[in-house]
């Protein structure tokens, strides 16, 4: 009996680890131990044993019934595994393909620079105001100490809609018509963006381009204030190591008036094509409040003192992002708005 | 304004190279745009402030230099009598109107001879860009680019019979032809220097062609005056003539050294043309102007710049530009001259201070200021949202806020359309940029098609600007508003998905804006806009306010914009937009007992609207209908004419248990019922 046991075991295990398929195995596994298999077959003569003989028989059955049930688990999981395997093999995806194409879009790069320029300020607690983009000749000009006929106006050529309005030709307005509505109240803490208008059409000239305004009044404000805030929005915008330097400059609303320059972006101040070989790049124009125009905005300037500063933005954005011509700002390229 | 620095140092020594000049100079203000360098000069290019037109004087700029270097400047050396009363017997001279002509001097020099003048003053001439004419003319532009007073040289035996100069406004209509041989008709606030009869000059501006010096000039009338500096620049504007004469008068010239130049020019005759100078010298001054005294408080340069300097400190500046100065404790009365007409107040002294101190050399620390709650207000984040949210999908672009009027031909504006009444340019630059735009579809459309003809594919653009309404009587009203344009489509790729940017690629975009912007209710209807297909265009509205339009582009506006392709825009106004925003949506919680689905299919009349099959959906009115979606439509087939299919699938759904199929078939039954009695509906 034992050995008839042991050649059972010894031909399923053969036939089960030759087995290739599980239908296979599992037809072998009936044909074994299934209610009419071999051993359930063996299992059931045991009846004509002796208890002894029985019992030691039926261990020994169900030992082998064991054995074979754990290779018959194992080699099913072998062959799920195989199966696996072969699916996922000839899943096989050729990764180098492009994926499916999602239509993008993206923000202006004047926006984006607008943006960081906007929250360098935010940060340092400044607010956002804004104004008309068509204003009055006196916001623009006279309330900024820039009189009828005043040989400034030169600096800053006008479309005009009547003799008393036009298109702004800088965010300045902004900061009387800011004072107007703030004053007593202090301090005046404001960035203005927006677009201006100048006319000039050129590589160099856009007639529509954008501006950041700042200005800060309150007792004590000083230009040593003005240089501290200057400098750390250079170290923001362009880096730590940014090497500024102020000239004496004018602009009628400003006393003293200054400019800022920066040590070159491009050859960081050894000279180059871009800063014209002076390794210094001009970025910006800045003052004290002229005491007329706080006086406009209703401030007394033995009281309060005041800076203010405005930059071109396509200046920066052609600087940060090595822009060399004014007018592809306004072309709407696809090919350019999708680089940034 | 070209320098040079071999002439520059006639006036004042200076130890430094032309760079270091140049860049000295830059750093005090009068910026250096570069220096030429010559065999045996340097020539500094200026650019000067509008504020500094006194440095467009050499001796001036020698000022300059001579606070810089603190060398001690030399004012040429002249030996010209002011003695004698002859000239009287020459000339007569009156000024009507002192209130544009504050100062007129005279000279006449006699038996001059006509010949050019030597090299140097040629070369001298020509490196600050002035032609040389004949020793005369040369003489009176040498002498106005030393000391900055324009002079100018008559013809004596042209100036007509009575020998008499009066200075008075012109008569309108008057005429004068000028140097330059143009004509002018002029009016009666300009200036003009006549012989008692009809002008001879435009005061300050040019010379009369009838009387400038030539080759048979033997005696001349030299004038050395002082204009006003606005009505010298109206005049110079309005007959559309800047000389060197009237960029000097329009800056302010020194009005106390008319005679000083004059002298000087009557000196150089005398040695470079054989003239011989009249005696006696007419000086025409009946207010003479004397130099303002502001106060200086050292405590306000300090307060305003940050520094400590003593009151000796800053008088030591004020003495480097050679200001007078009486010192009463710690304030400065400082003698401002006149030839630096751009110091008025105290802060234009404190500019002096710190520019000779250095910009540089002065501290930067952030300012100590009462904290401010900055930021930005909650219609600034909305745009920032909002753009955010486009940017997405869109290319962000920026178009000029003028356009072309022929743009609302264009996009077949009506003749009578409240579109067409625009804000104009009274200057513009040209044509195209003339009016200011009232919509921003033409930029958008002008941006498909410049996209398009450079063979760039697949387009979707969107713009954030104003828009500018005529107001009577006031600013116009500029409107904010948000404009897509889509074209194309995007079907290059290997798996042949084809994304048509179409109507409902746009809508899509849109919806996903709205939900994000936390707008609700956002209702299309078909309409009809002008420049849009009248059979593809929606008016969105939301709690009945119009927020804007969507729509396909009308064929012949897209003809008109040579674009090939359909394309489909929309235009919204961002204010109304912001103002239906539902404020701090609460969380909906979500049920954790599951959904069921219906889906039917029902046979429409093709002009029943979705929106109207949805509505009519709606009606069973019960809370378990959570979501009608449209999963199905088609046309044709075999269909009957003028039928579509719509299948709609109808999720159920309940917050507190789970459903049984006997509660959701009866409503079911109820959606058919309701279709086909409503919508003449028949379920497939």
């Amino acid at each position: 009996m034992l050995e008839k046991l042991n050649e059972i075991e010894k031909k399923a295990l053969e036939a089960m680890a030759q087995a290739k398929e599980l239908q296979e195995l599992n037809e072998l596994k009936v044909k074994i131990l299934g209610r009419k298999g071999e051993i359930t077959l063996m299992l059931r003569g045991l009846k004509d044993l002796s208890p002894q003989e029985r019992s030691e028989f039926g261990q020994a059955a169900n030992q082998v019934k064991d054995r074979i049930e754990k290779l018959v688990a194992q080699r099913i999981n072998e062959i799920k595994a195989r199966d696996l395997n072969q699916r996922l093999e000839h899943e096989r995806l050729d990764v180098t393909l492009p994926g499916l194409p999602i239509n993008r879009g993206g923000k202006h790069p004047l926006t984006l620079i607008n943006e960081e320029i906007r929250d360098i300020f935010l940060s340092m607690g400044f607010a956002v105001a804004e104004g008309p983009e068509i204003e009055k000749d006196y916001y623009n000009f006279e309330a900024l100490n820039v009189p009828k006929d005043h040989p400034a106006r030169d600096m800053q050529d006008s479309f005009y809609i009547t003799d008393e309005v036009l298109l702004r030709t800088h965010t300045s307005p902004v900061q009387v018509r800011t004072m107007e509505a703030m004053c007593p109240h202090l301090p005046v803490k404001i960035i203005v963006p927006g677009k201006v208008y100048r006319k000039d059409d050129d590589a160099t000239h856009s007639p529509m381009f954008q501006q950041v305004e700042g200005l800060l009044i309150d007792k004590n404000i000083t230009f040593a204030n003005l240089k501290g805030v200057l400098m750390l929005f250079a170290q923001k915008i362009f880096n730590e190591d940014v090497k500024v330097r102020y000239r004496p400059s004018f602009f009628p609303f400003t006393e003293p008036s200054v400019e800022m320059d920066i040590s070159c972006v491009s050859c960081k101040g050894k000279g180059c094509r871009v800063c014209s070989h002076t390794g210094w790049l001009e970025i910006l124009g800045a003052g004290m409040v002229h005491p007329r125009v706080l006086q406009y905005g209703g401030y007394d300037p033995e009281e309060v003192t005041g800076f203010a500063f405005g930059m071109g933005i396509e200046r920066i954005a052609m600087l940060k992002y090595g822009i060399n011509d004014l007018r592809l700002f306004f072309d709407n390229d696809k090919r350019f708005l999708q680089q940034f | 304004m070209g320098v040079s620095i071999n002439w520059l140092r006639k006036y004042v020594d200076f130890d430094l190279t032309s760079a270091d000049l140049a860049h000295k100079l830059t750093m005090a203000g009068i910026a250096v745009e570069g220096v030429e360098e010559k065999d045996d000069d340097s020539i500094m290019e200026l650019d000067l402030t509008p504020n500094r037109g006194d440095c467009l004087g050499m001796i001036n700029l020698a000022r300059e230099v001579a606070a810089i270097t603190g060398n001690k400047l030399q004012i040429p050396h002249n030996d010209l009598s002011n003695e004698g009363t002859e000239v009287n017997d020459y000339i007569k001279i009156n000024i009507q109107d002192t209130d544009l002509c504050p100062r007129y001097s005279a000279r006449v020099i006699k038996n001059v001879v006509i010949k050019p003048s030597p090299d140097w003053m040629q070369q001298a001439l020509i490196n600050s860009g002035i032609r040389p004419i004949n020793n005369v003319v040369d003489i009176t532009n040498y002498v106005m680019l030393e000391t900055n007073q324009p002079l100018h040289a008559f013809d004596y035996d042209l100036i007509g019979e009575d020998k008499q100069i009066l200075v008075r406004r012109a008569a309108s209509g008057e005429k004068i032809v000028t140097i330059d041989e143009a004509l002018h008709e002029l009016e009666a606030d300009m200036l003009v220097i006549t012989n008692g009869y009809k002008p001879v000059a435009l005061a300050g501006v040019m010379g009369g062609h009838d009387s400038e010096i030539n080759e048979k000039t033997t005696t001349v009338l030299l004038e050395s005056a002082n204009f006003n500096p606005v009505n010298i620049r109206r005049t110079s504007r309005k007959v559309n003539l800047r000389s060197d004469s009237s960029m000097r008068f329009e800056k302010g010239v020194d009005p106390n050294g008319t005679v000083m130049a004059l002298n000087r020019a009557a000196q150089l005759m005398v040695d470079l043309a054989d003239g011989e100078v009249v005696p006696g010298i007419i000086d025409v001054y009946p207010a003479p102007i004397k130099p303002a005294t502001i106060k200086l408080r050292t405590q306000k340069v300090n307060r305003l710049l940050d520094t400590s300097l003593s009151t000796e400190d800053i008088q030591g500046y004020m003495q480097k530009l050679s200001f007078p100065v009486t010192r009463k404790g710690d304030v400065l009365l400082v003698e401002t001259p006149t030839y630096r007409p751009d110091l008025q107040l105290e802060v234009d002294l404190i500019e002096e201070v710190a520019r000779l101190y250095g910009y540089n050399n002065i501290p930067d620390y952030l300012p100590l200021t009462s904290a401010t709650g900055g930021g930005l207000t909650a219609y600034q984040i909305f745009r920032d949202k909002l753009r955010s949210n486009l940017a997405q999908n869109m290319y962000e672009v920026i178009n000029y806020s003028f356009i072309n009027p022929d743009a609302f031909d264009r996009i077949m504006l009506p003749d009578d359309h409240i579109l067409r009444q625009v804000v104009k340019v009274a200057n513009p630059l040209s044509e195209e940029q003339s009016v200011m735009r009232t919509t921003l579809l033409p930029g958008l459309l002008s941006t498909i098609s410049r996209n398009a003809a450079r063979r760039n594919y697949n387009l979707s653009f969107f713009e954030l600007g104003a828009i500018f309404i005529p107001s009577q009587g006031n600013l116009p009203q500029e409107k904010l508003k948000v404009g897509g344009i889509v074209a194309g489509s995007n079907d290059i790729n290997w798996q042949k998905v084809r994304t048509e940017m179409d109507y409902f690629y746009l809508k899509g975009i849109l919806t996903g804006l709205f939900t994000g912007l936390g707008i609700k209710d956002v209702v299309y209807q078909a309409g009809s806009i002008p420049g849009y297909h009248p059979g593809r265009t929606a008016i969105i509205s939301c709690r009945g306010q119009e927020l804007g339009v969507l729509g396909e582009i009308h064929p012949l506006v897209g003809e008109n914009y040579d674009i090939k392709v359909r394309a489909c825009a929309f235009e919204l106004d961002v204010e109304t937009m912001f103002n239906l925003v539902t404020p701090n949506a609460l969380m909906e919680s979500i049920t954790r007992y599951p959904s069921m689905e219906r889906d039917i299919a029902v046979v429409l009349p093709e002009e029943v609207e979705a929106s109207q099959a949805i509505a009519v959906i709606k009606q069973i009115n019960s809370p378990l209908l959570r979501g009608v979606e449209i999963f199905d439509l088609f046309t044709g087939g075999n269909l009957q004419a003028g039928f579509k299919s719509m299948a709609f699938r109808l999720t159920f759904q309940s917050g507190d248990r789970t459903l049984k199929e006997e509660e959701i078939n009866p409503l079911t039954e109820r959606v058919i019922q309701l279709l086909e009695s409503d919508l003449q509906a028949r379920l497939r």
